[in-house]
């Protein structure tokens, strides 16, 4: 039986343990408030891109010299994945989630005797995977989004993939993010990005209605693809940090409100134990004091 | 003809910028800028650092500075991709003047192409600004 003073310390550690969860997931709620705005705002350039290019691609991919971000480079013998992740923990399972799923990857690609590099968007990504692929790591970029994310952070990391693509570093790139859906339910996704694949699912509504459409194109197709293509890596990009961004702040806001529920049910628990063991020794005392006087 | 209106949409990457209903834009493509009324032909192009003008009965309401970017036209709408847009009147000249300067500096000692072709990018947008800013 724990003696009440170590009651006593321990309801309250675990209730300043309270106050700073509740406190992030203040924080937390604010951001992600925030970021989720920044997420939408940012959707309709990434749309129009997207529709723009689809209806390039289209009529640029069947002929010969397509650019090679485009078209690949022909064959799919390396492989680099851009990881995004948090810069900080106590965001509950978003971190090991997205690790989770590119560990998949990685022994899915490995198996089929593919060689992979990663390069990591966020320490905690790094962090988790070092362990056991230290050595295909080939960089990590910390602090993307600090203060907030913004588009030529997202553009700094389009150039160094496309120098290492030029270089010939690797002919498929991959970007693992986890798509927010709401504060309590972030999907991680991988996306392709080069070659470029052309859109599916939720933008597939948003270019139907201008694939029928012929387009004049100044200076010419090629010109503009050459341009395009490099900026959407970018966009994609920005739009990935963004995504993962209003995830993280989601996750770490349900993880505290949790933390905070837990801690309130122990000090309720902890409380009842100090109140009977409070009880118990004042009984004590009194037969203690009876059962002295009926000895006299 | 004359009450028809093209949709005029400005959007960077981190927000969508301006979504109206006008008369006419003036867009400033590589090649030359294109005036969009409604009806205009298909077309994609890429910008250069230059101004927006958007009309409104013969007389412009809005100068809009862009860097770069795309701009995509339809029969009924005008989309520009821009990366950069600054409405003219917030241009700030010295800070833009000081931009040019820096990049005069940083030109005389670039190594390598690929320098050289972002210092002459960073000249022409702000040249181009200031340009924008006199006008």
């Amino acid at each position: 039986m724990p003696s009440l003073k170590d009651l006593r310390v321990r309801i309250a550690s675990v209730k300043s343990t309270q106050k700073i969860t509740a406190a992030m997931k203040m924080v937390a709620a604010a951001k992600l408030r925030r970021a989720q705005e920044q997420a939408e705002a940012s959707r309709p350039y990434a749309e129009r891109m997207q529709r723009m290019l689809t209806s390039l691609a289209a009529g640029a991919s069947n002929r010969d010299g397509a650019p090679k971000l485009l078209a690949g480079t022909g064959s799919d013998e390396t492989h680099l994945l851009l990881v995004g992740s948090a810069d900080r923990g106590l965001c509950g399972g978003f971190n090991t989630n997205i690790v989770r799923e590119v560990r998949r990857a990685i022994e899915e690609l490995r198996g089929k005797g593919k060689t992979v590099k990663i390069l990591c968007i966020g320490r905690k990504g790094r962090d988790q995977l070092r362990r056991t692929y230290g050595d295909l790591i080939v960089d990590t970029i910390e602090d993307v989004s600090k203060p907030r994310p913004r588009f030529v952070t997202a553009e700094e990391i389009a150039a160094r993939v496309l120098k290492m693509f030029e270089a010939g570093e690797f002919d498929v790139c991959s970007l693992f993010f986890a798509r927010f859906k709401s504060a309590i339910s972030q999907i991680v996704t991988q996306q392709q990005l080069i070659p470029f694949a052309p859109s599916d699912g939720e933008d597939a509504a948003e270019t139907e209605n201008s694939s029928g459409v012929v387009y004049d194109y100044e200076p010419d197709e090629q010109e503009i693809l050459a341009d395009l293509l490099p900026r959407n890596l970018a966009v994609q990009i920005f739009r990935g940090i963004l995504e993962n961004n209003a995830s993280e702040q989601g996750a770490r806001m349900t993880a505290m409100d949790n933390a905070t529920r837990n801690a309130g049910e122990m000090i309720d628990k902890l409380t009842m134990t100090y109140n009977r063991t409070r009880q118990a020794v004042i009984t004590k005392e009194l037969i203690e004091i009876i059962s002295g006087a009926e000895a006299l | 003809m004359a009450e028809e209106r093209i949709e005029f949409e400005l959007v960077s990457p981190e927000r969508l910028l301006l979504s109206e209903a006008v008369e006419m834009v003036v867009v400033p493509g590589t090649e030359g800028e294109i005036g969009v009324l409604p009806q205009h032909a298909p077309t994609i192009t890429t910008l250069r650092p230059g101004v927006i003008r958007v009309y409104e009965k013969g007389a412009v309401t809005e100068r809009i500075f862009v860097a770069s970017g795309f701009a995509e036209v339809t029969p009924a709408r005008c989309t520009v991709l821009a990366d950069q847009a600054v409405p003219v009147a917030e241009i700030d000249r010295a800070a833009t003047e000081d931009g040019l300067r820096v990049a005069r500096e940083d030109q005389t000692d670039t190594k390598s192409d690929d320098e050289r072709a972002t210092v002459e990018r960073r000249i022409a947008v702000a040249e181009a600004m200031l340009a924008a800013a006199d006008g």
